[in-house]
């Protein structure tokens, strides 16, 4: 149900009832570490390229959450998947090993909550039974992609972030057991004309602000409803840019935990990953792993997870052009 | 929610321009005064070590500094495709910065690094395309610079020497 102007109300109260999330050893090392499923102890995964490497946490990541869910492959209706490389061609390549029917998406590092939002939708609406939604990074994939050689030596400045080897994936249902997909907004493109893409917290930070506006006002919930709400990967320089925006929009986020998956899954003091975490991989794991697991334990009630993309090409920055960037909120509740 | 009276936020309206300086000022700034330091040690250090393994071909080989040049060259080279293959380059050049990127040990990087990373599109389009992806445009544009300085070279009448 259309809620406000861009949100979507799940009033049939679909489910998340498995989820699985695979790391790389950077996030293994992390604070967050006991929470994942699977930490590899090397980058590679003894696979023979990179991207086979992230192919490979897409696919395990996948198995742990349809296991977890009891449920088997046969059972899911659709696979909504997405990940930061050329075409996609983690998600893609995961599903033909899946051989669930799928639908691929875009949304660079918002991809997480729009593949969480499109299938709550889908059950929600009743097209679907149980639809797994997952996304993928991996740190090398994207240095190779989007930055330089891995191996190659550039100094980064302290505005770049390291992107999360990791992958997330979740089930949604009609029924069971486990925590409540309640709202999503979908986010429409902001650009503030940030052109440098080892500053995408900055870049990204208008987005996050602008969903989250539009999502109290379609909700008409206020901070003070959430017990912690969490941006993708704004990191160190974007997520207090975030803070200071909402703030100057008056919105009153002092009254809830305002942090960043970013920020969360890496010692950011300790580990050498400039501003914070970043990729595809950031938000899903942090949500899926360690977010989802607190809801369990009853620490946390209710939560709202406003992933943020960098919508950028090596090719559209190379030409000079601005960052589009886009953020989608999904709000999650445990199930008591 | 429901009969909760609705608050209604006032949507963020800023242009890219004030965003630019509002964004600014809580960036981290770039420290370019230690840069600058760390590259100056770095570099220094590099080429102090060349000047060594000069010396010690010129002491131990007996050769003149003129044929010593080029072997020394080449075992710098080797030792930063080592440390490139070792997955330590990297990290150096992220604490040193130009200091590990100027001397010919950063060319070296970029062609070995580079060689790495495509090895799985295969030698032909993924190795022998790529290698120079990175150094390709310092050869272009160190060529450039020659011709120009030959031609200023040739106007000022230095006679080729």
């Amino acid at each position: 149900m259309l809620k406000g102007k861009h949100t979507w109300w799940f009033e049939n109260r679909p489910v998340i009832t498995g989820v699985g999330t695979v790391v790389g050893p950077d996030e293994g090392e992390g604070p967050l570490a006991a929470d994942f499923d699977l930490v590899h102890p090397e980058l590679d995964m003894q696979q023979k390229s990179w991207e086979k490497a992230e192919r490979l946490i897409m696919e395990q990541a996948s198995d742990f959450a349809i296991q977890s869910s009891g449920l088997q492959k046969d059972d899911l209706q659709f696979y909504v998947g997405g990940d930061l490389m050329n075409q996609i061609i983690s998600s893609s390549f995961a599903a033909r090993d899946l051989g669930v029917p799928y639908l691929g998406v875009f949304g660079a590092c918002s991809t997480s909550m729009e593949t969480l939002a499109l299938a709550a939708q889908l059950v929600n609406s009743g097209s679907a039974h149980h639809v797994l939604a997952g996304t993928c990074s991996h740190n090398c994939t994207v240095e190779k992609q989007f930055r330089f050689p891995t191996e190659y030596g550039s100094q980064k400045p302290p505005t770049a972030q390291y992107t999360v080897t990791g992958a997330g994936a979740a089930i949604v249902s009609e029924q069971g057991d486990g925590p409540v997909i309640t709202s999503a907004t979908i986010g429409k493109i902001i650009d503030l004309g940030v052109t440098d893409p080892f500053n995408m917290g900055a870049a990204m930070a208008p987005a996050a602000v602008d969903t989250l506006t539009q999502h109290f006002n379609d909700t008409g919930r206020t901070p003070a409803d959430y017990d912690l709400i969490v941006t993708g990967d704004l990191a160190g320089v974007g997520h207090p840019i975030a803070k200071d925006l909402l703030a100057r929009s008056g919105i009153p986020m002092e009254k809830t935990v305002f942090n960043d998956c970013g920020l969360m899954i890496f010692d950011v003091a300790k580990q050498k990953v400039q501003a914070g975490g970043s990729g595809c991989g950031c938000s899903a794991v942090v949500t899926y792993g360690h977010l989802l697991k607190r809801l369990a334990a009853g620490e946390l009630r209710r939560v709202l997870v406003v992933a943020t993309g960098a919508l950028l090409s090596p090719l559209s920055y190379q030409q000079g052009e601005t960052i589009p960037c886009i953020a989608h909120a999904v709000s999650i509740e445990g199930k008591g | 929610m429901s009969s909760k009276e609705r608050q209604q936020f006032k949507p963020m309206s800023m242009s890219a321009k004030e965003y630019k300086s509002f964004a600014q000022v809580r960036e981290p700034s770039r420290s370019i005064g230690t840069n600058c330091v760390k590259a100056f040690l770095v570099g220094g250090a590099i080429c102090t070590f060349g000047q060594l393994i000069q010396n010690l071909y010129m002491t131990y080989l007996k050769m003149t500094e003129t044929q010593a040049s080029n072997p020394t060259v080449a075992t710098l080279i080797l030792i930063a495709v080592i440390l490139t293959s070792l997955g330590v380059y990297d990290k150096l050049a992220q604490w040193a910065g130009a200091g590990s990127a100027v001397p010919v040990t950063g060319f070296a990087n970029s062609m070995c690094s580079a060689a790495l990373e495509y090895r799985s599109e295969g030698l032909v389009l993924g190795v022998g395309g790529n290698m120079f992806k990175l150094a390709g445009s310092v050869i272009v544009f160190g060529t450039v610079a020659a011709f120009f300085v030959g031609i200023v070279h040739l106007i000022l009448g230095t006679g080729g020497q």
